[in-house]
């Protein structure tokens, strides 16, 4: 451990139920500003449904219910007072799909600053759409056809122009589900260089089922097994020596 | 011989030829372990139909053109040289004559008519007589063809198979055929309209009052832009207006904000509107709506407000339709993939802004097909204008004033004591004819562009 660690999130004992079934137990892990808080483990362990808890997602999901304490900077986020809107503008999400809006490219980025009337005039929101997409990396590939169609884009940029869609709410933490399973191997590379490059400026979690993936992005890795964090640290250590026979039987692929 | 006595006769031989077929089938029969191209069910079904089929068609055939045969045999008969050469008189007795045979009745309204009587009932039993000899010889022929060919190498299962799918082509272009033959005789009938009234004043003309047409310019008092403009304004205007805001409005909290407790029961519900008789529409929009509608544009100064009004009717057929839009915008919005939702809320969007901005812009075109589709069901609708609009076809945008549609007026038309080929009668069809080309085009329209849609999302 030899960064500072500012906890930007911090979970204590969060459950979460869909209706009777209890899909996680009592899971304590801090989310760090500057580091990249990856999650890992077989399909169905809760990793996807605690990273939604963290922007309550889970609120669209009928019948879902979260016990225990998120707070972001110190503040209950499932505090009667916490306003959702302002949280997900302040947490942003990409999600497994990419999930453009069939609306034109500008359209899309600018989306989110409209709705939180982030720009002034026009010229404002010109320059936070142009810089949203040249931090997701999609500027020179699409400066010249903003007008397009979102949907006509590759899966790859479709992904990055979701990525640019979250940036530009100008959030302090980015969430993202799984981000590269439906892309090729060169877009999935070009997005983890991406999450390179957006360390440090915002918060960064990822789930991901790839443990290669999770090795090469990520500071901190968190096991989950069946809706339990087995065992969360540094990353490097986790997968040379991890401490739980659980997590050493899943990343040397005895299961999962 | 009767029909049923002949049907009875044809199915008795379908049924030896079954019976015929199995046994010299399974005389055939296949030693055990060895595999047979056919079972002796499917030969005797296969000759069973070979029986059936040919004789069946005959009768379907004869039936259309024996009635003609059996007239031409009454006007060769002595008693049809007294009857008027031409026209409405002639076509009556001889009609009267035809029913006075068919029902054995013994009184006559034209003693002429009692004196055909005879020769109908002779030539109908001429003609029905070599129709079942000829149905019954094809019905043997065909089945006895069938028989000597059941063989061990008949492949009798295809062809059996193959009557089958002709026998479910048939009925599906039963449908097809009744639809064409409507409008072949929409078409005909309009033919003869526009024979005595010019195409261009019924298309053009602005003055309805087919209670004077003036033999020398039927064309004058025949136009029929007032139709069609209170068919527009109240099923297209006034009625589209109740219809898409409450159709969609109820969609939207059906598909985005209800619990899906209250979707389970909410969602049927609005479908039995749906259901609702069209007459019973009619009852409320002639009984109550359009006295509350008058009182209340008399209340805001409009002396004049009908108890016809346009707004009445446009406003119950509103209402008929609602199902109509929330149905297809339901399916619509539903169709939206989750992640469009997602992707907005996670943006912090709340959700009024998710629908307004992302989901019904995504869901648009199936919404407005939805809509045609409710238009052209409203336009054609007879039931709620026959009771609740005018019969006075004026061309206004006033809400409160009377106004007629389409069919209202087909309605009026038709019912009325009118020689049959007289230019008003005829006016019926060419409004049917062009209501139903209207229709028609909206549908088409309307399903291309719901299926274009859902194309989109798949």
């Amino acid at each position: 451990m030899t960064l500072p660690n500012r906890s930007k999130i911090e979970a204590k004992g969060v459950s979460v139920f869909y209706g009777d079934n209890q899909a996680i137990r009592d899971v304590s892990l801090n989310i760090d500003q500057d580091r990249v808080t990856a999650f890992i483990g077989p399909s169905g362990c809760g990793k996807s449904t605690f990273l939604r808890t963290l922007n309550r997602m889970n609120d669209t999901i009928a019948g879902a219910r979260v016990e225990g304490e998120i707070r972001l900077d110190g503040d209950d986020i499932y505090a009667s007072g916490m306003d959702v809107v302002e949280l997900r503008a302040r947490v942003g999400m990409v999600f497994q799909k990419p999930n453009p809006f069939p609306k034109s490219i500008y359209e899309n980025v600018a989306y989110g600053a409209r709705i939180h009337g982030l720009a002034r005039s026009r010229e404002a929101l010109d320059a936070v759409v142009e810089q949203a997409l040249t931090r997701a990396g999609l500027w020179n590939e699409v400066k010249d056809r903003l007008k397009d169609s979102g949907t006509a884009l590759s899966g790859g940029q479709q992904q990055r122009l979701c990525i640019a869609r979250a940036i530009a709410v100008d959030p302090e933490v980015i969430l993202m589900d799984e981000p590269c399973s439906a892309l090729d191997p060169i877009a999935t590379a070009r997005i983890e260089e991406l999450i390179h490059e957006l360390r440090g400026r915002y918060a960064i979690a990822i789930v991901t089922h790839n443990m290669q993936q999770a090795a090469r992005v990520s500071q901190v890795t968190a096991f989950f097994h069946m809706g339990q964090l087995v065992e969360h640290g540094d990353t490097a250590q986790l997968f040379t020596s991890p401490r739980e026979e659980r997590t050493k039987d899943y990343i040397t692929g005895r299961y999962g | 011989m009767s029909a049923p006595t002949l049907l009875l006769l044809i199915l008795g031989l379908a049924l030896i030829g079954w019976l015929a077929a199995r046994t010299r089938a399974a005389a055939f029969a296949t030693r055990p372990g060895q595999r047979s191209p056919a079972l002796p069910g499917h030969h005797a079904t296969f000759v069973a139909l070979c029986t059936l089929a040919p004789a069946l068609l005959f009768v379907a055939l004869w039936t259309t053109i024996s009635p003609a045969l059996v007239t031409d045999r009454v006007l060769a008969s002595p008693a049809a040289a007294q009857l008027p050469p031409s026209g409405f008189e002639r076509a009556s007795i001889l009609s009267e004559a035809r029913s006075l045979s068919d029902h054995g009745l013994g009184a006559a309204f034209h003693p002429l008519a009692a004196r055909l009587a005879p020769a109908y009932d002779e030539a109908q039993g001429h003609y029905d007589a070599l129709a079942a000899g000829i149905a019954l010889l094809l019905a043997f022929g065909s089945g006895a063809a069938a028989w000597l060919r059941v063989r061990p190498g008949l492949r009798a299962r295809r062809h059996v198979e193959r009557g089958v799918m002709a026998l479910l082509l048939a009925a599906s272009l039963i449908a097809i055929l009744t639809t064409a033959g409507i409008f072949l005789s929409l078409v005909l009938e309009s033919w003869r309209f526009f024979q005595l009234v010019p195409v261009g004043d019924f298309l053009t003309g602005t003055h309805w009052s087919p209670q004077v047409i003036d033999p020398a310019d039927p064309g004058g008092t025949l136009g029929a832009v007032p139709l069609f403009w209170g068919t527009f304004f109240i099923g297209a205007v006034i009625a589209t207006a109740v219809a898409v805001p409450l159709g969609l409005m109820s969609a939207i909290y059906l598909t985005q904000y209800a619990a899906p407790r209250t979707r389970r029961w909410v969602k049927p519900v609005i479908e039995v509107l749906a259901g609702v008789p069209t007459v019973v529409y009619g009852y409320f929009a002639a009984l109550t709506v359009a006295p509350a509608v008058r009182q209340l544009g008399v209340a805001i100064g409009i002396e004049s407000a009908s108890s016809e009004s346009a707004l009445a009717a446009g406003l119950v057929m509103g209402m008929m339709i609602i199902p109509f839009v929330s149905s297809i915008a339901d399916d619509s919005l539903a169709a939206v993939p989750a992640g469009m939702r997602d992707g907005s809320l996670a943006v912090g969007a709340t959700l009024s802004e998710t629908v307004t901005r992302v989901i019904v812009p995504a869901a648009l075109p199936g919404v407005v097909g939805g809509i045609l589709l409710a238009v052209s069901r409203a336009i054609g609708e007879t039931m709620i204008v026959v009771m609740a609009a005018s019969g006075i076809a004026t061309l206004t945008l006033n809400p409160f004033a009377p106004a007629t549609t389409v069919t209202k007026q087909i309605v009026d038309l038709l019912t009325g004591e009118a020689e049959f080929d007289s230019a008003k009668t005829l006016a019926a069809f060419a409004l049917g004819l062009t209501l139903f080309l209207i229709t028609l085009l909206l549908n088409i329209i309307a399903l291309g562009v719901v299926k274009r849609y859902r194309e989109a999302y798949e």
